[in-house]
């Protein structure tokens, strides 16, 4: 099970509190939790990524274990906290605006 | 007895105002969507309980929600906005060709009589439409293809699709408007389109009398009378009798003809409303004083409206989509600022009080008449 941290907005979108578990299939990497998201949620699909382009959305940020890892490559693997659930995979708003 | 629904859309979240018929006491529920952007809210002409709203943030993108209880409840619908084809590009802002790319939904607009099917405008500008519910979406391509697309230049806001009329009169008969690109008719039924801007005259751009590039902020019809459109442009207040095959001016006696909204009495399509702004450059009423100007004689003449509205010291701008009236006997008009006032009259606009004073920056007013 993948632990995911989504922000506050997203949460309230997808009808879910606190931290949302997930299965993966595959190799865990940022695009294979995302797709899981969006299956699991569909209400999120173009929230977090474009539709159209997949790319993430600018003012979205991926962080890993302490680390931004929102410009690795999409299909780079999650480290193992993450795989084994030890740690989230965290899907915050970035700091911008008011 | 009838009532009013005000559907409020704001900077950070949605309102729904609702009154009997005599508009004196009005309830306030909301926010719905708080700390979202509301650009556009409306609902059905045929089922007033079914009401769409454009749902947006600048972190997460675009959503369409749906109410079936008349804004009680809401439920996501599609938002999945493709461009059909090729996409192309139209102007960037400095004269180079730039990719259409999805941004928001400026506008959505219910069918007449049919409340599953609901029409987009949307940034960058096309036209969309759906005919179940919302839950998926097509463009009408015909008018980004029809020729003079590439041209296309956004203005200061985007170029967004933000204005939609469909014709009662004729079911085919569909009018829309882009900034900075102009107005825009189709005959049937939004597959071809083509410019209807012959008149307008926009000193700024290269070539005044363009046949695209003005950059239209609002048009109004009535829905009897549908050859006569007004349009509040950048500059200059406009009439066509012609379904817009040609406009002319009417500002008239306007302290400045700069503006956003345009709209018209229910029940006198002769009578029309503008919220005249200092300029371009300076986006708050001129001296500071909040004033709507009514025309009885379809333009030329105004007359300003003052009664219960700031004298002074009044900054606040008030956008495209921020005004509307309703159909009771004695039309009521009722706009939105964005320094988070709405105002109604109840009595043409001869006197206006403040529903409410405190919300966000309104982007978007809606009435409803309820039966």
């Amino acid at each position: 099970m993948i632990r995911v941290v989504l922000p506050a907005h997203l949460k309230t979108l997808a009808g879910v509190s606190g931290e949302v578990q997930l299965d993966v299939v595959g190799p865990v990497t940022q695009r294979a939790v995302i797709d899981a998201i969006e299956c699991a949620y569909p209400v999120l699909g173009g929230t977090i990524r474009d539709r159209v382009t997949m790319e993430r959305r600018k003012f979205v940020r991926f962080f890993v274990c302490g680390e931004d890892w929102s410009h690795e490559p999409a299909d780079t693997p999650l480290p193992d906290a993450v795989v084994l659930g030890n740690e989230p995979f965290v899907v915050i708003g970035a700091m911008a605006g008011g | 007895m009838s009532g009013v629904r005000l559907l409020v859309g704001t900077r950070k979240g949605a309102f729904v105002l609702s009154s009997d018929g005599r508009r004196t006491d009005w309830k306030i529920d909301g926010p719905f969507f708080g700390g979202w952007e509301m650009y556009h809210m409306k609902g059905s002409p045929s089922d007033p309980n079914r009401i769409y709203a454009s749902q947006s943030s600048g972190w997460f993108g675009q959503l369409i929600q749906r109410s079936d209880d008349g804004g009680a409840t809401w439920n996501p619908v599609g938002n999945d906005f493709q461009y059909e084809g090729v996409t192309g590009t139209h102007q960037s802002f400095d004269g180079t060709p730039h990719p259409w790319e999805f941004e928001r939904v400026w506008h959505l607009e219910p069918s007449l009589d049919d409340p599953d099917t609901v029409y987009a405008g949307i940034e960058d500008a096309a036209l969309f439409k759906s005919t179940d519910g919302g839950s998926t979406w097509e463009e009408l391509s015909g008018l980004r293809g029809h020729g003079s697309g590439p041209s296309w230049q956004p203005g200061a806001g985007g170029m967004c699709l933000h204005t939609i009329i469909l014709d009662p009169s004729d079911a085919e008969r569909m009018f829309i408007a882009i900034s900075a690109a102009g107005a825009f008719r189709s005959d049937d039924a939004g597959k071809s389109w083509r410019p209807i801007n012959r008149g307008l005259r926009s000193g700024q751009i290269p070539e005044e009398e363009a046949e695209v590039g003005h950059c239209v902020h609002h048009v109004a019809q009535h829905p009897s009378r549908p050859e006569t459109l007004f349009m509040q442009k950048h500059w200059d207040v406009m009439r066509s009798d012609d379904g817009g095959e040609s406009w002319y001016e009417v500002s008239g006696n306007l302290p400045t003809d700069f503006g956003f909204p345009i709209d018209i009495h229910a029940h006198e399509p002769d009578t029309i409303y503008v919220v005249p702004i200092t300029s371009d450059e300076q986006h708050f009423p001129p001296e500071g004083k909040l004033r709507v100007y009514r025309s009885r004689s379809g333009g030329n003449e105004w007359e300003p409206l003052t009664k219960g509205l700031p004298h002074s010291n009044c900054y606040v701008n008030i956008l495209r989509d921020a005004m509307s009236v309703d159909r009771l006997d004695d039309c009521g008009i009722y706009f939105g600022t964005t320094g988070g006032q709405v105002y109604a009259s109840s009595d043409g606009g001869d006197s206006w009080n403040a529903i409410v004073r405190d919300l966000p920056a309104v982007l978007s007013v809606e009435a409803q008449t309820l039966p």
